[in-house]
């Protein structure tokens, strides 16, 4: 600190805590919501203290025994598929990129820079843009309603390709022609020497295509038609509907803090590498 | 950006077969998608799909003479500077608190960043539910303390201001942390010679931090930009599904609407197109313009 400033301090301290609360105040309503019975939360003003029935809401949630209007699926099967698909993306996308990143540094060879930009040109449009022949594809190859479906398309940008070709650039030149005095043939260099550098960027890199797989939202709308294949975050937003009292939303809201309850154990727990991955990969 | 290596691996066949996995994804789920998007731009569809014509731009001008669409293009504006902007002042200010901050810094940032794994829908349930004109907690606090009927499903300056606020609400974190860095990565030295020239924080943060930030807050503004254009999609698709009327139709929402909804298959690859359009250049003005001309 430049100077004391006791008041000043105070004032920081204070300013952080009121920030908190709002910020925080969502999700406690929403655990405080998945405590009750449903009847509680309709005679506004609902309670804002927790309830007595965290237990009956989450078991009757998992396993689908909600008599809300929407949607009554179990959600312990949504939350296998979210799983499935975030991890599929996540390695899908970070192996993938992985050997390409290592192709596209370690080896001179034609058309070079054309695939260069043919990956890099990706980053720049989001799913969301190209959603509706995207759709055509997949349903074309029968993949609708599939882990395959779900999953493929998304793996279809390049960002973990750019952050990994980055690292590798850092990479002293002197490591590989180490390597290959040794006898060391390219897969070798790759597996002993490449890979056990690039550790800390895979762990922010999973950080981020997890999150990124699991929130998930438009894709999984358009590819998934059937109530087995939804993920949570689908899943969730087909329990709500219509007005407000057909809803139980205490099952409502079970399910959401089930629905963010991995993610974000995953980027509190793996903070510092998310942290770095984040500043590293947009700048 | 890194120079190119001076030492090379020699295969004729490796470098393939490593590119091969990607580049088979990319051409299938992402070329070919892109380039059907501007095919179909050019034709039109009957609502049966048994014939398709060639009609040129006459999508393309279709749009933009539909009131509709003009409508969708200010509604996603108005949209998106509101949550660039908020998103970033507020984020700015709660970072500039926190580098102030030794004890406690780090509860306070593990606090802050989990709105970033809240997915974006959730985050619209979330807050869909605070504000439920009938049973929502912070509806029902503001028609009994001052009087004021919150109703985003009749008034949509409500609505509005709900998505903007749950969108703002989600993105706090990565601004946040992006601030964060970029405050603690500020020589020291610089603010203790201007403390020892009589300089007060209040003069300090804005003549010495905000003007060096700013590399910072211009990259977060494009990304703002960005994410409110395309991430937001299931933020109004679970609070407001684009009303009342079409008032928070954005533009991601109308080509969702009237390709999957409407069938209106040309249509909705003429606004693909348009959008692809204000990607590149919004990322075009990022690389180009933003990382030249803002550097202190």
């Amino acid at each position: 600190m430049v100077e004391r400033r006791p008041w000043l301090d105070l004032l920081a301290h204070a300013v952080m805590v009121l920030g908190l609360l709002i910020v925080a105040f969502p999700l406690y309503l929403a655990f405080v919501a998945s405590t009750h019975t449903a009847q509680d939360i309709l005679q506004a003003p609902m309670p804002l203290l927790p309830g007595a029935h965290l237990w009956d809401n989450y078991a009757a949630a998992l396993t689908g025994q909600g008599g809300g209007a929407g949607s009554n699926a179990p959600v312990a099967r949504m939350m296998w598929i979210s799983l499935v698909t975030a991890l599929v993306i996540t390695f899908g996308k970070i192996t993938i990129s992985l050997l390409s990143a290592f192709a596209l540094v370690y080896f001179q060879f034609p058309f070079r820079s054309l695939f260069f930009w043919a990956i890099f040109i990706t980053l720049m449009l989001p799913v969301e843009v190209r959603i509706g022949p995207t759709y055509q594809v997949v349903s074309d190859l029968g993949m609708l309603n599939s882990y395959a479906g779900l999953t493929v398309p998304l793996i279809a940008s390049a960002t973990a390709t750019f952050l990994f070709r980055q690292f590798f650039l850092t990479v002293p030149d002197e490591l590989l022609e180490a390597a290959r005095m040794d006898g060391a043939g390219p897969m070798r260099f790759f597996k002993d020497i490449l890979l056990p550098l690039s550790t800390t960027s895979i762990a922010a890199l999973f950080v981020i295509q997890f999150i990124y797989g699991w929130n998930q939202y438009l894709w999984p709308l358009l590819a998934t038609t059937s109530e087995d294949m939804y993920p949570v975050v689908v899943g969730i937003k087909r329990m709500i509907a219509g007005g407000d009292s057909g809803n139980e939303w205490n099952i409502v809201m079970a399910t959401a803090i089930l629905a963010m309850l991995p993610p974000a154990v995953v980027v509190v727990f793996m903070q510092r590498w998310f942290i770095k991955g984040l500043v590293d990969t947009e700048k | 950006m890194a120079a190119e290596k001076r030492v090379f691996f020699q295969s004729t066949w490796l470098p393939w077969a490593l590119l091969a996995p990607q580049l088979v994804i990319v051409s299938v789920f992402f070329f070919w998608p892109a380039g059907q998007a501007l095919v179909q731009s050019l034709q039109e569809q009957d609502a049966f799909g048994l014939s398709v014509n060639w009609v040129g731009l006459d999508n393309f001008k279709t749009l933009l003479s539909d009131s509709a669409y003009l409508e969708s293009f200010k509604t996603t504006a108005v949209f998106s500077i509101l949550v660039a902007v908020l998103g970033i002042a507020l984020s700015l200010g709660l970072a500039v608190f926190a580098d102030r901050i030794v004890r406690g810094a780090l509860a306070y940032r593990t606090m802050l960043i989990v709105p970033y794994a809240v997915a974006p829908a959730v985050a619209g349930v979330l807050w869909v539910f605070m504000f439920s004109p009938s049973i929502g907690v912070v509806s029902y606090a503001l028609s009994h303390s001052i009087g004021f009927e919150w109703n985003h499903l009749l008034n949509s300056t409500h609505a509005m201001a709900l998505i903007v606020t749950a969108a703002v609400w989600k993105q706090i974190s990565y601004n946040f942390l992006f601030f964060l860095a970029g405050m603690q990565s500020i020589p020291k030295s610089l603010i203790e010679a201007a403390a020892m020239d009589g300089a007060r924080p209040w003069r300090r943060f804005w003549t010495i931090q905000f003007p060096l930030l700013s590399p910072t807050t211009f990259f977060l503004l494009v990304i703002n930009m960005v994410y409110a254009f395309f991430d937001t999609f299931a933020i109004i698709d679970a609070t407001t599904h684009g009303g009342p009327g079409r008032d928070t139709v954005i533009l991601v929402y109308k080509v969702y609407q009237d390709g999957f909804k409407g069938g209106d298959i040309g249509g909705a690859a003429a606004q693909s197109v348009i959008l692809m359009l204000v990607v590149v250049a919004m990322t075009v003005f990022q690389f180009r313009y933003i990382e030249k001309k803002v550097n202190y």
